[in-house]
């Protein structure tokens, strides 16, 4: 049995929670304030979503970042697939420790230089900087996440399912499609969220490797920030807010209701 | 041994392995595989014939497992030859091997209902729709599980989830079902039913089983005859009684049931009988060996009586001790007797009537005797 | 057979990781060595392709340590290192500090609300890094929440924002999550029985935990600051919203060097800079890593 919290834990964690959520409340709170001054309560509005809505920039923005963070989970995911299956079933050899040893450096290097020596490849390689370049280095910055969130489900996967399903009459791509894929697709779509959100929130890289017309919701949302506080940048964020919160807590709750029933 | 009769269709008549004439089903020629610097078989020579109960018992490590991936297709041999029928197929991937496998933990795919795990394989071998629905029905039928093909395994008991793996195996119809330790995962009870349960399915379909087992109830239970291995190489085959009561050497004896050793020289030697003298004393058993050699005797426990007097008169071998331990196991009682210090025997008496009260006990003289009939003599 | 063709699969994630991540790497590199010429690229020197190798020893020649020189010399590229290392460093032990006590008071409590306090922890990670950050200003800001609560509280008001405070402050906002779990994984996997084992031969309590817990859950401590550490010196966001114009940190010194200067090979070079001094902590994480999935 273990000993219960004592006052002295409950208290660093009820602090702890109330640091991490406060400022996130006061601006989901402020998002619905008439007064545009964040130290005056002007009463319950929606003004300022209504606002949003007729913000063209800030539209576009959203829909280049929505595009831009669905291709390159994507394209991430399905990269980070390969790269999992390389590093979890490749054997030992020059191959693997080059994999293993790019995907752990793209996770350890500072955005900003990764952000830099994009941009300096898309110049050398004359390519016009855009939509496509952030979308390519976006999944060049979530590949790495990806690989490690698949690879870790994929190293505890049992492989007699795999020989079972080549013994009743697959080859071995067919047992890894009708048999490990499904099994393991929640770690997929939850590696495909991750990359989506890391790639919804950056605006590092995307500064360096995006061009005119391209400029993503960060990107937007900087300039503006610098600007000042504006409600509206509140108006949005508490969309973006709600947009992640319930779709991590829908992934959460059912994967709490499959953990009920007794694993494999 | 549990001395537990056995009650499944004993099937005296059916021995193909004695008819020239029968060709096996399944031979392995000379094969050998490696991993890395150790050898998991090598040399293996085995026929299993068509219709046959097969088991392939060793401890771990014994390369049984091995053995059963190759034929399986999971492993492919460094040296020999596997052969199905007349062909080789030893390079064939194990998708397109007509040769099934039950797995230790079942393997179940997770993400399927029963009735899909079960229609997993005829959906491979392209069998029509509409055939489906009836075959995956009647393999629900065969292992009793009707009326659960909408379950998902992990709404099902161990034993169920084993007969699911039991008729997923089943479905495709394999020339051979292979059945890796497929009891492991049960308790006593349950092991002993599923064990006549998966004797009578065989018989019923008429199919060839190969099961690996390191368990020897088991094996002498379910199969018609016995592979025992040790170290990668096939010791000994035989039916169970064979294996049993004449053992090919020192590690089939010891490995299969209780055994008493007696190790000495060969002193005369003819007629189909031997003289053995060891630090026990001087035996006679019957056997071949020739005169000078080391050898050992090997007898069961229960096939040594115990006297409470000296025995009078009779060719048998009489050995005289005390009593230092015995067990009661309900229908035996297994004496544990010194019969010069640190140099114990051990002799099982069937409890024939109630024992009121207990005429053996701890510190008792005791006499032992065994008939040369009895003796294994072994010389390995 | 099979483990030979599962072996191709590393092909398209080597390829993607040697054109988006190696080669462009090398690029910085070479670009760090190459002589600033303001506004526009190319820089020389360049390689003449048309003269085989005697266009590349050209090119080898013409690579100098110039630009680095030059950072050496400029005071301000100095003080960004040191006050990158420095807030990093004091943002680290602020965060063992702050997260120690919440991931300990996580592995008290009982299962079901330990699996709840752990998500709430994770939760705000997955909402926008910038949207976070922006929240501070509204609050530090001198006519903020802050200081209107303290204003109602009768205390004087402070004015924090720009400054190396609310940098420190945004730090350990933001990095919290990555310091509380790695301590609360070697937390809660430890064995109660230990702390009873200490208790039973007559430790309190207190001692049980400086003698038993504590040395026990060293390791996720260098885990979580390691972890925190090593974004933390190259943070740009942070600095560049919450520290004002004085606050100097290698992150916010490339991006100025780049967009504002527009000295693609000043902002190269200090890249390599951050990057060479990063490689300690970097390769300690991966021992570490190791060790703990071995």
């Amino acid at each position: 049995m273990r000993r219960g919290p004592s006052a002295f834990n409950l208290a660093s964690i009820v602090l702890g929670l109330a640091f991490l959520y406060a400022p996130i409340v006061i601006l989901v709170a402020y998002s619905f304030n008439a007064s545009r001054l964040v130290t005056v309560w002007g009463g319950f509005s929606t003004r300022w979503y209504v606002a949003l809505l007729h913000d063209r920039q800030m539209l576009d923005a959203v829909w280049v970042t929505l595009r831009v963070g669905i291709l390159s989970a994507t394209a991430a995911t399905l990269v980070g697939l390969l790269a999992a299956v390389a590093l979890v079933r490749g054997g030992t050899g020059p191959r693997r420790t080059a994999l293993a040893g790019g995907v752990y450096a793209t996770l350890v290097m500072p955005e900003v230089i990764l952000g830099l020596s994009l941009l300096l490849l898309f110049v050398a390689a004359g390519l016009p900087r855009g939509f496509w370049t952030v979308t390519a280095s976006h999944a060049t910055l979530t590949l790495a996440y990806t690989t490690v969130a698949i690879q870790a489900r994929l190293a505890s996967f049992d492989r007699s399912l795999e020989e079972a399903a080549q013994d009743l009459g697959c080859p071995p791509w067919k047992a890894f499609a009708l048999v490990t894929l499904p099994v393991i697709a929640p770690a997929v779509a939850a590696a495909w969220m991750l990359a989506f959100t890391l790639s919804l929130d950056d605006l590092v890289i995307a500064s360096f490797t995006s061009g005119p017309g391209a400029t993503t919701l960060p990107m937007r949302l900087y300039s503006q920030v610098r600007l000042g506080v504006d409600p509206k940048i509140n108006a949005v964020s508490t969309l973006l807010i709600g947009l992640v919160a319930t779709g991590v807590i829908a992934a959460y709750l059912i994967q709490q209701r499959r953990a009920r029933v007794p694993a494999e | 041994m549990s001395g537990r009769p056995q009650l499944g269709a004993v099937r005296e008549a059916f021995a193909p392995w004695e008819d020239p004439a029968v060709r096996p089903l399944v031979r392995f020629e000379g094969v050998g595989k490696s991993f890395g610097d150790t050898a998991a078989v090598r040399g293996v020579d085995l026929s299993i014939y068509e219709g046959e109960f097969f088991a392939l018992l060793g401890p771990s490590g014994c390369g049984k497992t091995t053995l059963m991936r190759l034929l399986a297709g999971f492993e492919t041999p460094d040296a020999g030859r596997v052969l199905l029928g007349d062909r080789d197929i030893g390079a064939d991937p194990p998708h397109r091997r007509p040769v099934h496998m039950m797995f230790q933990a079942y393997a179940l795919f997770p993400h399927l209902t029963v009735a899909q795990n079960i229609a997993f394989g005829l959906k491979r071998q392209g069998v029509p729709r509409a055939e489906i629905g009836p075959r995956v029905e009647e393999m629900l039928s065969l292992v009793k599980l009707e009326g659960l093909g909408r379950r998902r395994p992990d709404q099902l008991s161990g034993g169920q989830r084993q007969r699911v793996a039991l008729a997923r195996a089943l479905a495709p119809r394999p020339r051979i079902l292979l059945l890796d330790e497929p009891m492991a995962a049960l308790d006593r009870k349950l092991r002993e039913e599923t064990q006549f349960e998966l004797m009578a399915i065989q018989q019923r379909l008429n199919l060839t089983f190969m099961i690996v087992t390191h368990d020897q109830d088991e094996a002498m239970v379910v199969a018609d005859r016995i592979a025992v291995m040790r170290a990668g190489e096939i010791v000994q085959v035989g039916r169970p009684t064979e294996v049993y009561e004449a053992p090919a050497d020192r590690y089939v004896a010891g490995f299969i049931g209780d055994v008493n050793l007696f190790e000495g020289r060969v002193t005369a030697a003819g007629g189909g009988r031997v003289r053995l003298a060891s630090d026990d004393g001087a035996f006679d058993a019957e056997g071949e060996a020739a005169v000078g050699d080391k050898a050992w005797l090997a007898v069961r426990p229960e096939k040594i009586a115990v006297h409470t007097e000296p025995p009078v008169g009779g060719d048998g071998n009489v050995i005289a001790g005390r009593i230092v331990d015995y067990g009661y196991l309900g229908d035996w009682t297994t004496y544990v007797v010194e019969a010069s210090p640190g140099r114990t025997l051990r002799a099982a008496r069937a409890n024939a009537t109630r024992l009121v009260d207990r005429p053996l006990g701890v510190g008792d003289p005791v006499w032992l005797t065994f008939a040369p009939s009895s003796a294994v003599v072994l010389t390995t | 057979m099979r483990r030979s063709r599962t072996g191709l699969a590393a092909v398209v994630p080597l390829l993607w990781l040697a054109v988006f991540f190696a080669f462009p790497f090398m690029l910085v590199a070479k670009l760090s060595l190459s002589d600033t010429a303001l506004a526009i690229p190319p820089y020389a020197p360049r390689i003449d392709w048309s003269r085989g190798l005697e266009g590349v020893r050209t090119f080898l020649q013409g690579l100098d340590l110039e630009t680095y020189a030059r950072l050496g010399r400029d005071r301000l590229y100095l003080d960004a290192y040191l006050s990158s290392l420095r807030l990093a460093g004091v943002a680290t032990g602020l965060l063992l500090l702050i997260g120690y006590p919440i991931a300990y008071g996580i592995s008290r409590c009982p299962p079901k609300a330990r699996q709840a306090l752990v998500m709430a922890v994770i939760l705000p990670f997955w909402t926008s890094f910038l949207i976070r950050i922006y929240a501070w200003i509204a609050i530090l800001k001198p006519a903020g929440v802050l200081n209107a609560a303290l204003g109602a509280l009768g205390l004087p008001a402070v004015d924090i924002l720009n400054t190396e405070t609310a940098v420190l402050l945004g730090l350990v906002y933001a990095y919290l999550p990555f310091m509380v779990l790695p301590l609360y994984a070697v937390l809660d996997r430890q064995d109660e029985s230990l702390i009873e084992a200490a208790q039973d031969l007559g430790a309190t309590p207190l001692s049980a935990f400086w003698r038993v817990t504590f040395p026990l859950s060293l390791s996720g401590a260098a885990a979580g600051a390691l972890l925190c550490f090593i974004p933390m010196a190259g943070e740009f966001v942070i600095p560049d919203l919450l520290g004002g114009s004085e606050t100097l940190m290698l992150g916010r010194v490339i991006w100025t060097e780049f967009f504002a200067n527009r000295d693609w090979p000043a902002a190269s070079a200090v890249a390599i800079v951050l990057l060479a001094t990063l490689v300690i902590p970097i390769l300690l994480f991966e021992r570490q890593q190791r060790k703990v999935l071995a």
